[in-house]
């Protein structure tokens, strides 16, 4: 077990944990603060697969948009006095169930499918990142805004368009009338 | 030696967790804070497909990114509704919500 491993432990039992405790917090303000901690780990996971971008992109907006965001709303909406017992016991021992069932399910399927390396057919795995796997900001921004091959010009347009939209139906909804 | 099963289970467990919270939870803003899991688990997904089948490629990253632009956007307007909609009803637990027009 190098740190590599360990630090892979580490974080899909802060991810694991804090996803049971988003779901199962009496409070709704608390699940957020859960959630905030699954995110980071998220974030983490994708700074150990080397892809140190989308992990900034990962903390800048999930952990420092969006979660402060939940908790703004939360607290303008006074819904942290929700809690999980206004449920019926077999509501939620039906819920349970059939998580559970679709997650058997899946993991039946992912251990049942083999995954190849399309470079080297073998089974997938997790080594160090290296220079090849990387994808610098230059690649990424190369990428962004070419119209070639591999461009991802217009859905970035196109996300562009989407988020100004986004803000201008956000003000016109929640403005008062 | 990290298998990519490993990885994919994790992200299952985090998706089932998010679907168990969308079962259960009476507040639209806590079903949203359930979506956001659900929307983690398949980003996580996109990556490591990327990143352990397809080191050469990158539109699983790509995916990842504008995934992650599109979900901001969403829990925004989400987020503007259940404001508004709490202006009028003075509550946002999905039992209340049988009118949205108003």
């Amino acid at each position: 077990m190098d740190a590599y491993n360990i630090m892979f432990v580490i974080l899909a039992v802060m991810i694991a944990l804090s996803s049971f405790a988003t779901v199962l917090a009496k409070s709704v303000l608390r699940a957020a603060a859960y959630l905030f901690f699954a995110l980071l780990g998220v974030a983490g996971m994708y700074f150990l697969l080397g892809y140190t971008f989308l992990g900034s992109v990962q903390v800048m907006v999930y952990c420092g948009g969006i979660v402060v965001l939940y908790v703004f709303a939360i607290l303008l909406t006074r819904g942290a006095k929700d809690k999980l017992s206004e449920n019926t016991r077999t509501k939620i021992f039906a819920s349970a169930l059939l998580s559970l069932t679709g997650l058997g399910a899946f993991i039946y399927a992912i251990v049942k499918a083999k995954f190849l390396n399309s470079m080297f057919m073998t089974p997938g795995a997790l080594t160090a990142p290296t220079e090849g796997s990387m994808i610098s900001i230059n690649n990424v921004g190369q990428h962004m805004l070419s119209t070639g091959e591999n461009g991802y010009l217009l859905p970035f347009e196109a996300v562009s368009v989407l988020l100004l939209a986004c803000i201008v139906a956000a003000l016109v909804i929640a403005r008062k009338r | 030696m990290i298998q990519l099963n490993y990885i994919l289970i994790l992200s299952a467990v985090m998706m089932f967790a998010g679907i168990f919270g969308f079962l259960t939870r009476r507040s639209t803003l806590a079903i949203l804070l359930s979506i956001e899991l659900m929307l983690n688990a398949t980003d996580l997904n996109f990556a490591v497909f990327n990143r352990m089948l397809w080191q050469d490629g990158h539109e699983g990253y790509f995916f990842a990114l504008f995934s992650i632009a599109i979900t901001a956007a969403e829990s925004a307007i989400a987020i503007a509704i259940m404001i508004n909609v709490y202006r009028q009803l003075k509550d946002i637990s999905v039992g209340k919500l049988e009118k949205m027009k108003f």
